[in-house]
């Protein structure tokens, strides 16, 4: 089963070159591709071992995070990428801003993809090691191996195409798991029955894992530790935003549509089946973290004497489906982390051969001379990966991990997106310094704050003093998240203003909000217009909160 | 002519759909103890086949539409 659905995907990649750009597709499959291009590895086991160590709350990631996010993009920031034609999140810097601004944000990008690209290292590798019952080393071996011959056999030839086929597979090969696992458990309210247990072991109220705001009057009374300022703030603002305007992995997908309103339209399209993955990706953990307390022991025990939240869906997939149907949700988990660690990687590649070291290091050399520095940086790419790798056994949920490198670089980029695109009067200095500072920001914070139940170290404090002790990994994540941003926005505020402008109005055409003509849809249908899809979406998404509230 | 995307998802979906049916319908039962006694392989197979049709009809006929209205 393993082996067809793999011989499938090879031969598909290979024999195509048909899926260009989503000129001539519909509109929902360029939404798709949107989507799929973060339904790696972080989606899939990162959001199950959320929904089973922070229980619905982990529901704000998309409800409340996620989807003002993307219809904010769609409205109001594709505009400036579509229109400014630039290729790419650094390129756009160059425009607005200038060199050193795409510089150093290519190198926090690059930093970024290797740890995404480990952390679906990670994930991968502990999959080898519970199917195939290898050692953990050796697991992290083949992984490696693995995407080096998948890069080098051209694996993201049609990385678009892919990422829709994969889509499709994630989906159909989880929903039998959800719908097996809800049955098992007598559906909804015998979840719930569930989890109340779960609730009061951990010394919470019986609702604090089925309740998603109910019990955030407090950092004390919920799994996360967050209150409701910091989750809107944090979450909400810094985080999801930086996330989903800035990471040029997504917005890429929006930028190659073939028009403005097509473009505009396809974050809000994706928007759709977006809302809905906490039943895949949430359920699934909250189902486990269920049996895990009735059944006793579902889920290993990790080192750190916490069960091992990573595992859920393993696990599940293990317990629940049959050989035939088990071989198609590992073919789904392995696609999906395959294809996240290929994307990272290819993207460090692109990212270090073409801004920086072309423009910062050597230009000028020959095309050949470059395709070589390209293959040895994919090299790189994945030996660091591998360290990264190490690096998330140390966090029993990789949501966590991710969410604390997002911070560190989505969240201040925010800030500088924000300013830019909104006022003129930002300079490429105050862009720079500010970033820099949004950066420092959240290394200051991060260093001088741990979660609870930590030592010092890569989980934080390492700075040597300890000024506070957050109750969860996640609840640091977002604070890291915030104060990067604000570090970044003030900083980039003050500096503009004391720094001559660097752009004149004539340059920033395209890039900046006041000077960009306003697009025209008085012509459409009004039912076809992005906003009426924006506003439906968020009315949806409050919908959604309230019911699960 | 660029293929659309539709044809290799409906392909992969009705094989796969289509090997998964067949094997549930001939496969030993007591591998279904693990799903709550329910065939999953048959039933989510017929699911999976159904979705692969429903995508290749939708692809052949926008393929059939397509060169028509150019």
């Amino acid at each position: 089963m393993l082996g067809i659905g793999w011989a499938l995907r090879r031969r598909i990649r290979s024999s195509e070159d048909f899926f260009l750009s989503g000129r001539s597709i519909p509109a929902w499959i360029a939404g798709l591709a949107f989507i799929s291009a973060n339904l790696g590895a972080q989606e899939v086991i990162g959001m199950a071992a959320s929904g089973a160590k922070y229980g619905i709350m982990t529901s704000h990631f998309y409800w409340v995070g996620a989807m003002p996010a993307m219809v904010f993009v769609g409205l109001f920031m594709m505009p400036f990428y579509y229109g400014s034609r630039a290729r790419s999140v650094p390129e756009y810097l160059k425009l607005r801003f200038d060199e050193k601004t795409r510089g150093l944000n290519a190198i926090t990008f690059a930093i970024m993809t290797i740890f995404s690209s480990g952390i679906s290292m990670y994930a991968l590798a502990k999959l080898f090691e519970l199917v195939l019952g290898w050692s953990f080393h050796g697991s992290i071996v083949l992984s490696a191996v693995i995407v080096l011959i998948y890069i080098f056999l051209g694996g993201l030839t049609s990385a678009i195409y892919n990422e829709v086929l994969q889509f499709f597979l994630i989906v159909l090969g989880f929903l039998p798991l959800v719908l097996l696992g809800l049955k098992d458990v007598g559906g909804w309210s015998g979840l719930t029955a569930k989890l109340a247990t779960v609730a009061t072991n951990a010394g919470f109220e019986p609702g604090a894992w089925s309740h998603s705001w109910k019990y955030m009057d407090s950092p004390s009374h919920n799994p996360m530790g967050m209150e409701w300022f910091g989750l809107v703030m944090g979450l909400g603002f810094a985080l999801s935003f930086g996330y989903w305007c800035t990471d040029f992995l997504v917005v890429q997908r929006a930028m190659a549509a073939g028009s403005m309103t097509a473009a505009r339209r396809t974050p809000l399209i994706a928007a759709v089946p977006k809302m809905l993955m906490p039943v895949l990706v949430i359920l699934p953990g909250m189902l486990a973290i269920g049996l895990h307390a009735s059944r006793g022991g579902f889920l290993p025990i990790g080192s750190d004497g916490q069960p091992e939240y990573n595992l859920a869906i393993p696990m599940l997939l293990g317990h629940y489906l049959p050989t035939g149907l088990l071989g198609l949700g590992l073919t789904a988990l392995m696609a999906s982390f395959m294809s996240g660690m290929a994307g990272n990687v290819t993207a460090f590649n692109s990212v270090w051969t073409y801004d920086i070291y072309q423009t910062h290091i050597r230009p000028g050399q020959t095309d050949a001379h470059y395709l070589r520095v390209g293959h040895a940086a994919t090299v790189f790419g994945i030996c660091a990966s591998v360290v990264a790798a190490y690096s998330a056994t140390r966090f029993n949920n990789i949501l966590d991990m991710l969410q604390l490198v997002f911070s560190f670089v989505n969240g201040p980029l925010f800030a500088t997106f924000l300013l830019g695109m909104f006022w003129r009067r930002t300079t490429s200095h105050g862009a720079f310094y500010g970033l820099l500072t949004g950066t420092i920001t959240a290394a200051l914070h991060y260093g001088l704050t741990l979660p609870q139940g930590s030592v010092p170290g890569i989980k934080g404090g390492f700075l040597g003093a300890v000024l506070h002790v957050y109750p969860s990994e996640m609840a640091l994540n977002f604070w890291t998240a915030l104060f990067a941003w604000t570090g970044c926005f003030v900083a980039t505020l003050l500096i503009s203003l004391f720094t001559k402008r660097t752009k004149t109005d004539d340059e920033l055409r395209g890039l900046v909000h006041s000077l960009t003509p306003r697009i025209q849809e008085g012509h459409m249908p009004w039912y076809k217009r992005p906003v009426t899809l924006g506003v439906g979406i968020l009315v949806a998404s409050t919908i959604l909160n309230v019911i699960f509230w | 002519m660029r293929l659309d995307v539709r044809f290799p998802i409906g392909g992969m979906f009705s094989l796969i759909g289509a090997i998964l049916t067949v094997y549930g319908i001939v496969s030993d039962p007591a591998i279904y103890e693990k799903s709550l006694g329910i065939n999953v392989n048959l039933w989510w197979g017929l699911v999976l086949l159904a979705f692969g049709l429903v995508m290749l009809g939708f692809a052949v006929r926008a393929h059939r539409r397509g060169p028509a209205a150019s």
